[in-house]
C-alpha cells in the first residue's frame, strides 16, 4: 500500500476579526485514508476543512493539493466535494437533479448521468427515489442524497463536515458503518469533522484532536485512546482519572501518596507530571490489598458496568466495575502498571480528570448539542 | 383546539369586514354596471361595443409590458448586489430604494415633467451645448419611464427579499460541485429567486396595466390608455357608469387571466433543469 500524501496543509494561520483561528497548524492527509479532525465547537475543525474545500484562503500558510500549492484556486476547480453539515441540498432540484448536478456541470452526456446517478443511488440504497422531491425526505435520507451528490464526481477527496450530527443515535450508527464501507469501497481520501469521540475512533484510520486552533495529537484511535499527549486530549477521549504525579526515575512514579511501577522513561529524576488512568484499568480490592485506599463516595448502574466514584485523599476517581459496591464502602484499589499513562505537564494540567463535581446529568447537559455554523 | 380556531376567526374579523364593504361590495357593484344599461336593466350591450377600446386595451397591455420589462432588468441585478454587501449597507440602499414611496406619487409624476418638458431640465442643459431641445415629454418613452420610476420599489423588494434568503451553503454547494459563477447563477440562484420574480411582475404588470395618471401627465392627451379610458367615462356623470363598469370589469378579467398564465410558469417546481 502505497501513502503519498494528497493534502498537506503547512503553516496555516487564519484569523476572524483579529481572532485567531488557526494558529500556525501543519498537516499532512496520506491518500485514501480516512481521516478525522475532531475537538470541540470552535477548535478550527470546520474551518481547516473549508480551507482544504476553498471556501476559506489561509492568512498565512500554505495548501497542497497532490504536491501542488492550491492557494488561490477557486473551489470549483478544485477536486474535492463537500458533505455539508446541513447537506445543503438544492430546493428546487429533485432526487436526481441533485446527484446530477456536478455531472450536468461537466457536461456528461445524457445517457452517462443517467448511469451514474443510478449507480450513486444504489450505493447509498435510495433506489427508487429519484423523482421525490427533497422536502419529503427524511434526515437520513437527505443525508444519503448529499453522499451521493458529493461522490457522484469522483472527488480524490471527500470532506465531511460533521455529517451526522443532526441524526439520531440509531441512524447514526448506521450511517457510520456505511460511510467506512462507502469510503472502502471507493478508496478515496475521507477527511471527516467531528465533535463526538466515539464517532471518531469507531471510523477512523487517524484521528486529529485539536483545540484553540492547534493540534493536540495525531494518531490511530489506539494511540489517542492509549497514550494522549496531555491532558486536554486525554480527557477529551474517553473518560480518564488524570492526577498529578511525580516521576522518580524511569518506570517508577509516585501519585496519590503511593509509589507505582509503569512502562514510561525519558522524564528528568523527579519531574512533575500528569498521570493518567482510565476508569475500567482500575480494580477494586479489599481495603488492606489496595495500592491505595478511599471511600466510595457515589455509584451509579449503567447497564454493563458500574460506575463509581472514590475518594482518596481528596481526589475522586471514576472507576467502572461489573462488580457491585455501596457508597460508603471503604476499598482498595489495584492499579497494573500498563494502565498507568505518563504525560508531560502542559497548560491543560491541572483543567481536566477530577470527577468531584461529576455528575450524570451534567455530563449530558454540556454535551455539545450541535449546529455550529 | 376548537377555541383556538374561533380566536384566530375573531383575529380576522376586523379584515374580513372590511374586504366585505370595500372590495366585495364594489365589485359586485361594478358587475351590476357592467351588466345594465342607464336604467337598470340586463345588457350585454356595454360588454359588446368594448371592441371600440381594443386600441386602448392593446397599447396598456403592450406598456405595461414593456414596462414590466425594464423594470425587471433593473432591478434584479440591483436586488442581486444588494445580497452581496454588509447587512448594514442592504438595509441603507433598501432605504434609497423606499425614499421615492414616501412622496407622493402624483408629486413623483409632476417632478418628471419639469425634467422632460421642452423647457425642462434636460433640455435646458441640452440647449447650453446646442444641442435641442429633444422631444422627450408627450411620447410614450416617457410614459413607460414613468412607470418604470414608480413601481420599480415592487420589483425590487420582493426579489431581494426572496434572494437574501437563498442559504449561502447552497451556493458554496454549488461552488463545490463545480459550478462556475454562470452556472452558479443559472442552476441556483435564478430559479431560488423565481418566486420573487413572479411577485415582483404581478406587482410592477398590474398598477402599469391599469394606471391612468402618469400617462395624462407625460403622454400628453394622444395616448390614451384603458386607465384614462375608464377616468374619463366616470368623468363624464352617472350615464356613462354601466359603460365605465365594463371596461373595468373586461380589464379585470384581462389581467387575472394573465396572471393565472404566469403562475403556471411558476408553478412548474418540477426540476426541470433547462439544459
Amino acid at each position: 500500500m502505497q501513502k503519498e500524501n494528497i493534502v498537506e496543509l503547512k503553516d496555516i494561520s487564519v484569523a476572524f476579526d483579529g481572532e485567531t483561528v488557526l494558529d500556525s497548524l501543519s498537516l499532512d492527509i496520506k491518500d485514501k485514508e480516512f481521516i478525522t479532525l475532531l475537538g470541540p465547537s470552535g477548535c478550527g475543525k470546520t474551518t481547516t476543512l473549508r480551507l482544504i474545500a476553498g471556501f476559506l484562503e489561509p492568512d498565512e500558510g500554505d495548501v497542497v493539493f497532490e504536491g501542488k500549492k492550491i492557494n488561490g484556486v477557486p473551489a470549483y476547480k478544485r477536486q474535492v466535494n463537500t458533505i455539508f453539515q446541513r447537506y445543503a441540498l438544492f430546493p428546487h432540484l429533485n432526487v436526481y437533479e441533485n446527484v446530477a448536478f456536478g455531472l450536468r456541470i461537466k457536461k456528461t452526456p445524457e445517457k452517462q448521468i443517467k448511469e451514474k446517478v443510478n449507480e450513486m443511488l444504489k450505493l447509498v440504497n435510495l433506489s427508487g427515489f429519484e423523482k421525490r422531491s427533497i422536502g419529503t425526505l427524511s434526515g437520513g435520507q437527505q443525508q444519503r442524497v448529499a453522499i451521493a451528490r458529493a461522490i457522484a464526481n469522483h472527488p480524490k477527496v471527500l470532506l465531511l463536515d460533521e455529517p451526522l450530527a443532526a441524526l439520531d443515535l440509531k441512524l447514526r450508527k448506521d450511517m457510520q458503518k456505511e460511510l467506512k464501507k462507502i469510503q472502502e469501497q471507493l478508496g478515496i481520501t475521507f477527511i471527516f469533522v467531528t465533535h463526538d469521540q466515539e464517532e471518531a475512533l469507531t471510523m477512523s484510520d487517524r484521528v486529529v484532536v485539536m483545540d484553540g486552533g492547534k493540534i493536540q495529537q495525531v494518531g490511530t484511535p489506539q494511540d489517542i485512546y492509549n497514550e494522549p499527549e496531555n491532558a486536554f486530549v486525554a480527557d477529551f477521549i474517553g473518560e480518564s482519572n488524570i492526577v498529578d504525579g511525580i516521576m522518580l526515575k524511569d518506570y517508577f512514579v509516585e501519585f496519590s501518596g503511593a509509589k507505582f511501577d509503569c512502562l514510561d522513561k525519558g522524564f528528568a529524576p523527579n519531574e512533575a507530571v500528569d498521570v493518567v488512568v482510565r476508569p475500567e484499568d482500575v480494580d477494586i480490592v479489599p481495603e488492606n490489598t489496595g495500592m491505595l485506599t478511599g471511600v466510595v463516595t457515589s455509584v451509579s448502574f449503567l447497564g454493563v458496568h458500574y460506575e463509581i466514584i472514590v475518594d482518596i485523599g481528596g481526589f475522586k476517581w471514576m472507576i467502572q466495575t461489573t462488580d457491585e459496591h455501596f457508597v460508603d464502602d471503604k476499598v482498595g484499589l489495584y492499579i497494573e502498571p500498563d494502565a498507568i499513562h505518563i504525560m508531560k505537564k502542559s497548560k491543560y494540567s491541572g483543567l481536566y480528570g477530577d470527577y468531584s463535581s461529576y455528575s450524570e446529568e451534567l455530563d449530558l447537559l454540556s454535551e455539545p448539542q450541535e449546529v455550529e455554523e | 383546539m376548537n377555541k383556538k380556531s374561533f380566536g384566530n376567526k375573531l383575529i380576522a374579523c376586523p379584515y374580513i369586514v372590511w374586504a366585505a364593504i370595500f372590495i366585495i361590495v364594489p365589485l359586485i357593484i361594478m358587475v351590476y354596471f357592467a351588466l345594465t344599461d342607464a336604467n337598470g336593466v340586463f345588457t350585454l350591450a356595454n360588454i359588446a361595443s368594448l371592441g371600440r377600446y381594443k386600441k386602448a386595451f392593446a397599447i396598456s397591455i403592450v406598456y405595461a409590458i414593456i414596462a414590466t420589462a425594464i423594470t425587471l432588468l433593473l432591478a434584479y441585478p440591483m436586488a442581486y448586489f444588494m445580497t452581496k454587501l454588509k447587512v448594514s449597507s442592504q438595509k441603507m440602499i433598501m432605504m434609497i430604494v423606499m425614499l421615492p414611496m414616501w412622496m407622493n406619487f402624483l408629486i413623483r409624476t409632476y417632478s418628471w415633467i419639469t425634467i422632460l418638458a421642452n423647457t425642462g431640465i434636460i433640455n435646458t442643459v441640452l440647449g447650453k451645448f446646442g444641442i435641442g431641445p429633444l422631444k422627450l415629454i408627450n411620447t410614450p418613452g416617457a410614459v413607460i419611464l414613468g412607470m418604470v420610476y414608480d413601481f420599480i420599489p415592487y420589483m425590487i423588494l420582493p426579489i431581494y427579499s426572496v434572494m437574501s434568503k437563498i442559504d449561502n451553503s447552497l451556493l458554496e454547494a454549488s461552488d463545490d460541485l463545480g459550478a462556475n459563477a454562470f452556472n452558479k447563477f443559472k442552476r441556483v440562484i435564478f430559479p431560488l429567486s423565481r418566486p420573487g420574480v413572479i411577485s415582483g411582475i404581478t406587482m410592477v404588470f398590474v398598477p402599469s396595466v391599469s394606471t391612468f395618471y402618469i400617462s395624462q401627465k407625460l403622454g400628453g392627451n394622444k395616448t390614451m390608455l384603458v386607465g384614462d379610458t375608464i377616468e374619463y367615462f366616470f368623468n363624464l356623470g352617472p350615464d356613462y357608469y354601466n359603460i365605465a363598469s365594463a371596461i373595468s370589469l373586461i380589464l379585470m378579467v384581462l389581467i387575472m387571466i394573465s396572471l393565472f398564465v404566469m403562475n403556471r410558469f411558476s408553478d412548474d417546481d418540477s426540476g426541470g433543469v433547462v439544459i
